[in-house]
């Protein structure tokens, strides 16, 4: 059954495309990757579905409601959390509290948010810098700062912006650990990412999009054999 | 002990107007009281929430116009102004914020300022309703001691503290303040940012009001210069919060303390006359260069600050 459809979606600003006439859906519990080349469209895709964006053409429906329309707000109530590529921690407040903040979407109650907030920080391994003020954190802790803060919204839907870009090894490996918890908890996942050998062992299926056109869509597998993929990436091979 | 600072410094101020002090002090400290409201409410908006207005005049104005046209029209004790604004400033801030909350930064903060300078000449040009710039006079005082004055600001004041502390330690506050570190970033997070900056701007604006209302009550005359002043009202407020510490519970009473008395002490130099600005316009910069966070949020650092002064 599909979680999220995309019918169509096109947007401009002004007379560009950023995207145009996109179709797709994201079933659910799996783990769909969205990649394509720098300016594709993939985190204006985002934004129309996490509804900063209002799409110019084109439907997004989630869970058989239309989404497109409504307000950011309304949609991660209704269950789609996201992450930002360019991180946008609550500066000033400290990790802990900047959970307890997105924690507060589904209780009332500061103690429920709390523990909320603690239980995912703990899921996230942030739990030894909970104290810290988020300003002061390292790019890897502020990536997972991200996650922890979509999760604790209670998300049936997570939209990952670029988790894993400029993180160490090491940071990668423990960013991958978190995304197969987080699926194993029933979370459907949509992922932007340009760390090819994460993408390719982490999703289900992948959407590609190059300049805002979808131009392939499968299992990594077929992806990877794709030419018109291998052509947008790797650039057309000319006969000398 | 930490806990009971509040209530100690409550009992304190209430035991204050008992060591006989002159009519002038007890003046200054009814003006340092309501300063502190103000202070405590701009914070509200502007400290916690980020919204940084540059027009409180315009919701104490109508606080204070709310107690005197009750009074000047309809012949009321302009005490019951003091309730009566909380709903008519509630309906102005709503209808307000509607207005100027669409905006972010900078925008926000001129629009605020201009709310203010349009219900100052609203106000001058509205005679018939308000009085023009004759203002209104209350002819018969309530109480010639100040006393009284004093223990009803004082307990608007103690209100004011408890709930803004109650407000900040529960999900509005951490609402208030996500929306202020990132308004994208809250947005996304599930928090109806347009909702959350109207309730901030309207319990803001409330508060200031009934400071208003006092102050028509304890002045007795009131003229749109008066209430509706963007450098004695608006800028002084945002002085106080900025001076005491922005975000802080404390900071807008510390403010309001060090503001009022200086102000007092400069006006009673001969020969500086309004210089008190030209002080205040210094002191805004000092602050802002040496203490961010005023001197309640930056305590630490002004106390190094004050030992590295005394060594050298």
């Amino acid at each position: 059954m599909s979680l999220l459809e995309a019918k169509n979606v096109s947007m401009f600003f002004g007379g560009l495309a950023a995207i145009s006439d996109v179709s797709f859906e994201v079933k659910e519990g799996e783990i769909l990757g969205l990649i394509g080349p720098n300016g594709a469209g993939k985190t204006t895709m985002f934004n129309v579905v996490n509804g900063f964006y209002k799409p110019t053409k084109g439907e997004v429906f989630f869970k058989d409601k239309k989404i497109s329309g409504l307000k950011p707000h309304q949609i991660c109530k209704m269950g789609i959390a996201r992450t930002f590529q360019v991180v946008k921690p609550l500066q000033r407040m400290s990790v802990l509290d900047n959970v307890i903040a997105s924690a507060f979407l589904r209780v009332k109650g500061r103690a429920q948010a709390e523990e909320i907030a603690l239980e995912t920080i703990k899921f996230t391994g942030l739990y030894d810098d909970r104290e810290v003020i988020s300003k002061g954190l390292p790019l890897g802790k502020r990536k997972k700062l991200e996650i922890a803060r979509a999760l604790a919204t209670q998300p049936e839907m997570l939209l990952l912006d670029e988790s894993f870009a400029g993180l160490n090894p090491h940071e990668l490996d423990e960013s991958i650990e978190i995304i197969k918890k987080i699926r194993a908890r029933g979370i459907t996942i949509m992922i932007i990412e340009h760390h090819m050998k994460v993408i390719m062992s982490i999703s289900d299926r992948i959407v590609v999009l190059n300049y805002g056109e979808k131009i392939a869509e499968g299992t990594p597998q077929e992806i990877a054999n794709n030419p018109f993929v291998v052509e947008a990436y790797l650039g057309e091979e000319k006969s000398a | 002990m930490k806990k009971y600072f509040p209530l100690i410094a409550l009992a304190l101020l209430s035991i204050l107007p008992l060591i006989g002090l002159s009519t002038y002090m007890m003046h200054i400290v009814i003006l340092v009281v309501m300063w502190s409201i103000i202070g405590m409410a701009w914070n509200l908006l502007g400290g916690y929430c980020g919204q940084v207005s540059f027009g409180h005049a315009a919701y104490f104005g109508v606080g204070a116009y709310t107690a005197g046209i009750l009074y000047s029209k309809l012949g009321a004790s302009p005490w019951w102004g003091v309730l009566l604004s909380i709903v008519v400033v509630t309906i102005f801030s709503f209808i307000l914020g509607y207005v100027v909350l669409r905006l972010r930064g900078p925008f926000f903060a001129l629009a605020t300022l201009a709310s203010g300078e349009v219900m100052r000449v609203t106000a001058e040009n509205w005679v018939g309703f308000t009085g023009g710039t004759l203002g209104i006079m209350v002819h018969e005082r309530t109480w010639v001691e100040k006393i009284w004055y004093y223990y009803i600001i004082l307990l608007i004041a103690a209100v004011t503290y408890f709930l803004v502390k109650k407000l900040v330690e529960s999900k509005l506050g951490y609402y208030f303040v996500a929306i202020r570190e990132d308004q994208d970033a809250a947005e996304s997070l599930g928090i109806n940012t347009t909702l959350y900056k109207t309730i901030a701007l309207c319990i803001s604006g409330v508060l200031t009001g009934i400071a208003g209302a006092f102050y028509m009550n304890y002045m007795g005359y009131i003229d749109p210069h008066v209430v509706f002043a963007l450098h004695d009202i608006s800028i002084i407020t945002i002085m106080i919060v900025m001076v005491g510490g922005v975000a802080t519970y404390w900071g807008p009473f510390v403010g309001a303390v060090i503001m009022v008395f200086l102000a007092e002490w400069v006006r009673s130099i001969p020969g500086l006359g309004a210089a008190h600005q030209t002080l205040f316009g210094v002191l805004l910069i000092v602050i802002i260069i040496f203490l961010p966070n005023g001197i309640v949020g930056d305590y630490k650092k002004l106390k190094r600050l004050v030992g590295l002064g005394r060594t050298s």
